[in-house]
């Protein structure tokens, strides 16, 4: 919670979101990301003489979905804005944004802090904007290069208040919101592919003080992995500076993953006066009662209550509800598994241990359809296959598909429940074992289930384990 | 159904009198390119559309897929627009021509068309005058003939000021009537396309063509084109307000005796005539100075040199590209403007300028309502406080040249249509007489328009 030495760390993050739609916030232009430099780009996105915004009814409906999701309040009227500023990647010289009248403001958003437990962060704003091009500095020597595709592709910006007291809690947060979003569908949340961009304000001050020191804007943190290291960064620099007897300038620092160190902005990059004023090429941007009810209807269950419901509908512990309701696709198969009617807290394990470990070396693919699933947990638990069977059989359709019942006998592992063999795979184990049954007949019973081990292992897994141990019993009692 | 060689004609004899008409600076189109062109459209033009084969000279700063549209400034020598813009689109589809592009003040900053950086416009019938601005070009050639109508744009009165100094009719419309799509900004919440006419019914009639719902401006109303009122037998049943702020004790006595004609043809026509007050009219110049200079700082951001018009090369860093590049290719008032629009934008000044600015507009606009609420129709007002002035009279006083649109710069602020019509001379100069109508109610305008145009002298001295 401090940064030790009695100091205590206060952060506070602006993300910026691209909403997943087909085309740009203003113009008809593909919003795809990777498409040749300058090709998805119109008069309206390349601000030609003339040529005038429109909104994008998609990327409203989005970011009012995105606003009911994070429990904004959402203005009836809103109002687009000019942010004045010049720089070739900004064709118009202004980006259009939202400035004093945004478009949701006083949200929360619960996320579950390492350190304080279930946390909420207050979200100060939601507002809509369009991107800018991108400047690339490193395609020609000594010449900076114009692609001008991303220019106009829809953008929220997501205000939270100075709420995080470390940087994992502003990571927690970030994953949590990520999380939201993408259960909405409302984006992709892709830091790599930029389509979530995370701007941080770190302050640092004595702990058990209210006010709050200076801060700075900590900027091109550019993935997941980088925000904790970042904000760690910056937090140090600031602690060793105050107890130097120093003093915090206030500065927007740029992060560097190469060096994991922050440098300051060239104060030509800074201190822009936006002139912000109302776009008149944009009337009020107004909201009937009915088209939010109708973005609330479409919302799915988002990730906080699915949890619960989890709890509840399924009788599954907190630990297991919270990584099957983490991510959307994952809830919805294992949601599928128990619907063709396996076990829930079966289903639970199996989707846990054995189906999101196999999805981490396969790119996220959940590749055993949830029918087969269940049906692989019913033959477990109906004797069939051993634990130890049906997890060969699981990689077996992993792999190559097919039906659990069917591989399952090509691979030769259905159990066998015939009492003679069974009894012939016994008689062979304790032969082998003679010093084993001298103790287990001398009172040493707990040697039980190394007995059923062998005979396990002599079978290939394919003995009943409830047969063998039954046979075993009797045949160490005679 | 019209002659189908008909365009052909019209286009080879409008290219030969706009020619003609050179000593005017009016057209920025090369003669050459224009007869081509001319020639091109004439025969691909369509014999169903209702303005088939009429030649249409369209204010530069309106895009084209002909020829190139520089805005009468060296920041666009050359520029040619990709697209066209709606209302250009609607013309053609009419069977229209596009009859050259017509020289302005730059990107429509200026009341006399001298300060483009293509040279100055002349007054048709008087060669040391200024045909008005910034839409002088177009005023000039309708007036001197060479095409019947014209396309203009307006933030503060820039088509009737031109029409009212070249004796011709210019209308105004609704804000939102016609598309701003193609038309390039310079205070968008003020510009509008307007048009041009020897008579009413011309210009009437290409606004009807240009009119209408466009999907590409957010701004443009989602309305049905207008639609043509007939000429009317009289004006019985017109309310016709008369604003005394509009006629202030040194108003030119001409402007003065012309308007009393006019107001008495009014009254004869079986109009009654109320006098009113519109008492924020005073802060009008202040207001639109505030308001379109600082939309204007912004629309012309996009002009650095980085995408399209000249650059200057020679620079080592991103600044002196932007300085050099802006700071020779606007000329002084262009500069002007966005220096003060952008002093008025910026924080801490915000809220002294812009906020005062749009809530004195919210007043002004508000004067028009409570006129209009108590039954008039339609105000008359004189467009201008003289007739054309004198090249280079004002050019050094930039603030006599605002005082120039004091009387029309209302209509931009409040969005609502207005036109000007000539109702008399003086010393073979125009004077034109202003109707300002309710928003989208153009056809009542236009309706006393005819009644008016038809019993007014315009072209005898008042």
């Amino acid at each position: 919670m401090t940064a030790g030495g009695g100091w205590e760390t206060v952060i506070g993050l602006e993300t910026h979101v691209q909403l997943r739609t087909a085309s740009k916030m203003f113009c008809g232009c593909s919003a795809a990301f990777g498409a040749p430099p300058n090709t998805n780009v119109c008069p309206v996105c390349l601000g030609l003489p003339g040529a005038l915004p429109v909104p994008n009814e998609q990327a409203l409906k989005l970011a009012v979905r995105a606003a009911l999701a994070l429990g904004c309040t959402l203005h009836p009227k809103s109002v687009f804005a000019r942010k004045n500023y010049f720089y070739p990647d900004l064709p118009k010289g202004y980006q259009i944004s939202q400035f004093e009248q945004p478009l949701a403001t006083d949200g929360a958003l619960s996320y579950l802090s390492p350190d304080r437990g279930l946390t909420t962060a207050t979200i100060v704003r939601l507002h809509v904007e369009e991107d800018a091009g991108k400047s690339l500095h490193d395609r020609f020597p000594k010449q900076t290069a114009i692609d001008l595709n991303r220019c106009g592709v829809p953008l929220i910006e997501i205000v939270t208040g100075p709420d995080f007291r470390s940087p994992q809690e502003a990571r927690r947060y970030l994953q949590t919101l990520k999380q939201v979003l993408e259960y909405a569908g409302i984006s992709d949340c892709d830091m790599e592919k930029g389509s979530l961009r995370v701007d941080a304000n770190v302050s640092v001050r004595r702990a058990g003080e209210a006010a709050l020191g200076t801060k700075t804007e900590v900027k091109n943190i550019n993935s997941f992995a980088y925000v904790e290291k970042a904000l760690s960064v910056e937090r140090d620099r600031q602690v060793a500076l105050l107890e130097g007897g120093g003093t915090v300038a206030q500065q927007t620092l740029l992060y560097d993953s190469k060096t994991s160190g922050v440098r300051p902005q060239r104060s030509k990059e800074e201190s822009h006066d936006y002139r912000y004023f109302p776009d008149p090429d944009l009337p009020p941007l107004v909201l009937t009662e009915e088209f939010v009810a109708q973005q609330q209807a479409q919302l799915p269950e988002l990730p906080a209550k699915k949890r619960e419901r989890f709890m509840t509908q399924y009788a599954l512990g907190v630990a297991d509800a919270d990584v099957l309701t983490g991510d959307r696709a994952v809830a919805d198969y294992y949601e599928a598994v128990v619907h063709a009617g396996a076990d829930t807290k079966l289903a639970a394990n199996w989707v846990i241990n054995e189906v999101l470990g196999d999805a981490k070396t396969h790119q996220e693919q959940l590749r055993v359809p949830p029918g087969a699933l269940a049906q692989l947990i019913g033959l477990v638990r109906g004797g069939t296959l051993s634990q130890q069977a049906a997890k060969r059989v699981f990689a077996e359709v992993a792999e190559r598909g097919g039906e659990p019942r069917n591989v399952a006998e090509a691979l030769g592992v259905v159990q066998v429940a015939d009492s003679g063999v069974v009894a012939r795979w016994v008689s062979e184990v304790l032969g082998a074992h003679q010093q084993e049954v001298t103790r287990y007949k001398s009172g040493e019973i707990k040697l039980l289930p190394f007995f059923v081990g062998q005979v396990m292992k002599l079978s290939g897994g394919k003995a009943d384990p409830k047969l063998a141990q039954k046979i075993l019993e009797e045949k160490l009692a005679a | 159904m019209s002659d189908p060689g008909e365009a052909l004609a019209n286009a080879k004899a409008a290219a030969d009198r706009i020619v003609k008409a050179k000593r005017l600076n009016a057209c920025l189109t090369p003669p050459k390119e224009l007869r081509q062109s001319l020639q091109k459209q004439g025969q691909a033009a369509h014999p169903s559309g209702v303005l088939y084969g009429m030649p249409v000279a369209v204010k530069d700063n309106i895009c084209t897929l002909e020829f190139t549209t520089t805005c009468g400034s060296k920041i666009l020598a050359g520029y040619r627009s990709p697209y066209e813009a709606t209302a250009v689109a609607k013309l053609k589809a009419a069977g229209a021509l596009v009859a050259g592009k017509t020289n302005c003040d730059e990107f429509g900053m200026g009341s006399s068309t001298e300060h483009s950086a293509y040279g100055r416009a002349l007054h048709p019938f008087d060669k040391t005058r200024v045909p008005g601005g910034s839409s002088g070009g177009s005023a000039a050639l309708v007036a001197a003939g060479a095409v019947p109508a014209g396309l203009g744009s307006e933030t503060g009165g820039s088509v009737r000021q031109p029409a009212s100094f070249c004796g011709i009719v210019g209308i105004k419309p609704t804000y939102g009537r016609v598309s701003r799509y193609g038309l390039v900004a310079f205070g968008s919440s003020l510009d509008q396309i307007g048009v041009f006419g020897r008579s009413v019914h011309d210009a009437a009639r290409v606004l009807s063509v240009i009119s209408g719902r466009d999907p590409r401006d957010s701004t443009c109303e989602a309305r049905d084109p207008l639609r043509l009122p007939t000429v009317p037998e009289s004006l019985q049943g017109f309310v016709i307000g008369i604003a005394k702020e509009y006629f202030p004790p040194d108003l030119d006595p001409a402007v003065r005796r012309a308007c009393d004609r006019a107001i008495r043809v009014l009254k004869e026509l079986g109009a009654a005539v109320r006098e009113v007050s519109l008492p924020h009219t005073q802060y009008a110049v202040p207001t639109y100075y505030i308001i379109a200079p600082a939309e204007a700082s912004s629309n012309l951001a996009r002009y650095d040199g980085a995408r399209y018009g000249p650059r200057y090369d020679g620079a080592l860093d991103l600044r002196t590209l932007y300085r050099t590049t802006r700071g020779e290719g606007f000329g002084p008032e262009v500069r002007r403007r966005i220096l003060v629009g952008t002093y008025v934008l910026s924080s801490g000044y915000y809220d002294a300028y812009y906020r005062r600015a749009q809530q004195m507009r919210a007043l002004i606009a508000q004067d028009f309502r409570n006129v209009f609420d108590r039954g008039v129709d339609l105000l008359f007002t004189p467009t201008t406080p003289t007739p054309a002035f004198k090249a280079g009279e004002k050019l050094a006083d930039p603030v006599a040249m605002y005082l120039s649109d004091i009387f029309v710069v209302t209509a931009n602020l409040a969005g609502l249509p207005a036109m000007s019509l000539p109702i008399g001379r003086i010393k073979g100069l125009p004077i034109g007489g202003q109707l300002i109508g309710q928003a989208f109610l153009e056809d009542e305008m236009i309706e006393a328009a005819y009644a008016l145009e038809r019993m007014v002298p315009g072209a005898e001295d008042a």
